[in-house]
């Protein structure tokens, strides 16, 4: 390889001298940017200088842990739709980022991590907090890159921020040596239009438009999965107005959840491990499956080898490289989800399919006896994880933004939780990340100030990021939080339960005193575990100004049906 | 997930550093083995060539190609079997200068085998062979007998038959 080459923007007249640490602040501003996460430390320290004299203009929210600011940050962008940025130092500051930035590398989250670096001059010298955060976070970011010179700090953000969003999005990591951040230099600030590398969105094929159009208007059972992809290129309009011109069922997939109100009438639930009957089974079942912005995700599909074999496969994408990835399609849409669904608007035949959608409802049915019934009205004396989602959508009707963590509760949250609005179900998919929901809960607060923001999260999670109460009170973020407490680590346990022959290996959970814990941080906190108490707890806290910590003794050995199991294929769903 | 063939991979890139690195984490997170690696320019200025070898099969490659080129500074990514394109490898043997004198067999060794002798020293002589990995190979084994002290063997460089890819690809400015 040449020389390590550099960017070095081209300067203008109106350029003006400044420090490389002002210089990422004013960059950031031009980027519209007024609120950072993050964590300081010794490599960061220009940079935070500089934000101490730009406090009106940005706005910094200090985290307890910088896995707590990236996670804020992905619940900011999730909730807001515009890029999270978070900063933090070298060394350990960067290392805590990691699991932030793989889980939005999986989940398409934009983002722009800042961190400090050591000198340039120490560079491989395994200097103090020095670590190779560009190797290490190489394949889980979109792009990232070094800077060692102050001049190249302002092309570089303006390439962080384009790539970051464009197209598929991603976490891009910019990383800056400290004597960069010190250097003066001219600045001057260009916003990243192109590159020309890198086709963020490849242009749609017109003919396989029109081919899609005639596969859906020949189809007798044709069935949509819609997927985050709808949310991101903002196509939840287009969507159902394809919807409710053809008549099509469509299912969700756990990331595209609230890009059509689940009151809708053509919605029929969530696919995937722990989605909804129908949905998975009748996959196997339809005709064309016409795939929107979703990536056939293992644990949505199931086994590959016994996975919508009968039908013809229409997949709407913008990433080439998901296009045959797991699921080969019969005729790939190539673009933007929003453009390709306006252009397949004019091309489908209005319709409807009421045999079809019966399937559908016959499916809901069995699983609302089978499933649904035991989950929101249990015999048993213990609460059920359903019963309280159950609750909160007769007090909130679907109009609250909910952010789940990871295990049984997450499960439970995405099958129930009603949905108005889009963006309003921000949770961990891809990645699975335990500890995501407390940290993004503040950051989709901060997105939507104006609604109820309700964080579901299991006992076992919370502990991963809990410290993360501080910020919410330091900064008065009045978020809900409730604790489904099962005294497990409830997902794995249901694991070991079925096949594992119940042998608990080390996931039973001797835990502290929550609302003491909420309350040594100065949040209002209450526990309950009795059934009578449920709804008024609730109401109370919905009702509470600020944040508020409401802990549920659930029963311990719940489980989460339906399920495909690892291994087995959709049409296996099982009831029970 | 059909027949196992070689392909070679044209990658034309940015050049920026740690694009390699990008590049082996897709075949690395895929447990795959890659044969050859050649990095160079290319006839465009600031284009920077890969020429990286694999067995695979096309499912397989075809899914590389499309991981490589989503990196943001790969400009385009090609796949060729061997029959698409014409490409060498470079094969360098040094040997104990005895050999050389004492034995005219490795004279006419060399000469059939079109290598070229590419330095003498007093203690040893360095052989040359540019072909495919099966020819240098062979000379290799037919040197072997008498002594080889160091052998190495360059990536492969590919030039591809087709024509009409890269320039009109590369809409560059
Ligand atoms: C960081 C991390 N570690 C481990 C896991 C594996 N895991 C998945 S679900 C789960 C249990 C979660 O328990 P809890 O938070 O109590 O929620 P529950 O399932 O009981 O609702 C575990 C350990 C994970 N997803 N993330």
């Amino acid at each position: 390889m040449g020389a390590p080459s550099t960017l070095v923007s081209t300067k203008t007249n109106t350029s003006v001298a400044l420090s490389g640490a002002e210089a990422v602040i004013k960059s950031l501003i031009q980027e519209d940017v007024d609120l950072l996460f993050g964590y300081p430390g010794g490599a960061i320290m220009p940079v935070y200088d500089a934000l101490y004299h730009y406090q009106k203009e940005i706005k910094h929210v200090l985290t307890r842990h910088e896995q707590g600011a990236i996670h804020a940050a992905q619940g900011y962008a999730r909730a807001s739709g515009k890029t999270g940025v978070v900063i933090a130092t070298s060394g350990p500051g960067a290392t805590n980022l990691i699991t932030g930035i793989a889980d939005a590398q999986i989940d398409s989250t934009p983002l722009v991590c800042i961190t400090g670096q050591v000198i340039s001059q120490l560079l491989g010298t395994d200097g103090f907090q020095e670590t190779d955060v560009i190797g290490i976070s190489m394949p889980i970011t979109k792009w990232n890159y070094q800077v060692t010179s102050a001049e190249e700090i302002p092309e570089a953000l303006a390439k962080a921020f384009f790539i970051a969003r464009s197209g598929r999005p991603g976490p891009v990591l910019v990383d800056i040596t400290k004597d960069a951040q010190f250097e003066q230099f001219n600045f001057d600030y260009k916003k990243c239009e192109s590159i020309r590398s890198y086709n963020p969105v490849p242009t749609t094929d017109q003919n396989s438009l029109k081919k899609a159009a005639s596969l859906v208007n020949e189809s007798k059972k044709p069935y949509i999965i819609f997927g985050q992809g709808v949310i991101l290129s903002g196509a939840e309009q287009e969507l159902r107005q394809l919807l409710e011109k053809t008549g099509i069922p469509a299912a969700s997939t756990l990331l595209g959840l609230s890009a059509l109100p689940t009151t809708h009438p053509q919605y029929v639930g969530m696919v995937g491990m722990h989605g909804n009957y129908g949905p998975n089974l009748l996959t196997n079942e339809c005709d064309t499956l016409i795939a929107v912005g979703m990536r056939f995700d293992d644990r949505v599909t199931g086994d590959l080898k016994r996975y919508c074999k009968q039908a013809k496969i229409i997949h709407i994408e913008v990433d080439p490289s998901e296009i045959d990835k797991n699921v080969k399609c019969d005729i790939p849409l190539l673009g933007d989800a929003k453009k390709i669904l306006q252009s397949l608007l004019p091309l489908v035949n209005k319709s409807t399919h009421p045999i079809w959608m019966n399937e559908f409802e016959k499916c809901k049915k069995i699983e609302f006896e089978k499933v649904v019934q035991k989950d929101f009205f249990p015999k048993k004396d213990q609460l059920s994880m359903g019963e309280v989602l159950n609750e909160i959508n007769n007090i909130t009707k679907g109009d609250s933004v909910v952010v789940s963590d990871v295990g049984q509760h997450q499960m439970i949250s995405c099958r129930y939780a009603q949905f108005n609005y889009s963006r309003s179900n921000i949770t961990s998919g891809g990645l699975g990340t335990m500890g995501f929901c407390l940290p993004a809960a503040i950051g989709a607060k901060l997105a939507q100030p104006l609604r109820q923001v309700i964080a579901i999260v299991g006992d076992g999670g919370f502990q991963m990021t809990l410290q993360e109460l501080g910020t919410i009170k330091q900064f008065g973020i009045d978020i809900k939080i409730i604790i489904l407490n099962n005294e497990f680590l409830g997902m794995v346990r249901q694991w070991q339960e079925l096949f594992f022959e119940k042998r608990y290996a080390h996931t039973e959970m001797q835990n502290p005193d929550f609302i003491a814990i909420a309350k040594g941080y100065g949040i209002e906190a209450k526990k309950i575990t009795e059934r009578e108490g449920l709804n008024d707890a609730l109401k109370k806290m919905l009702t509470h100004n600020g944040s508020y910590l409401l802990e549920v003794r659930v029963g311990k050995e719940g489980n989460v049906f339906p399920m495909v199991a690892t291994g087995a294929s959709v049409s296996e769903v099982r009831l029970e | 997930m059909g027949e196992i063939k070689t392909y070679t991979i044209s990658i034309f890139t940015e050049n920026h550093v740690g694009l390699l690195n990008r590049i082996t984490i897709i075949f690395t997170k895929r447990r795959l083995n890659i044969e050859s690696l050649n990095t160079s320019e290319s006839e465009i200025a600031g284009i920077h060539r890969f020429t990286i070898v694999v067995k695979v099969s096309e499912e397989t490659v075809i899914k590389l190609v499309k991981q490589i080129e989503k990196q943001i500074e790969v400009v385009r990514a090609f796949y060729h079997i061997d029959e698409d394109t014409v490409f060498q490898e470079i094969a360098l043997y040094k040997v104990h200068s005895n050999t050389i004198v004492n034995g005219i067999k490795v004279e006419s060794l060399i000469r059939d085998n079109h290598a070229r002798i590419l330095a003498i020293e007093n203690d040893f002589i360095i052989i040359e062979k540019t072909g495919h990995k099966e020819e240098t190979n062979d000379l290799l084994k037919k040197l072997e007998p008498y002594g080889i002290m160091e052998f190495v063997r360059s990536g492969r460089v590919s030039v591809t038959k087709p024509l009409e890819h890269m320039v009109s690809f590369l809409k560059l400015n």
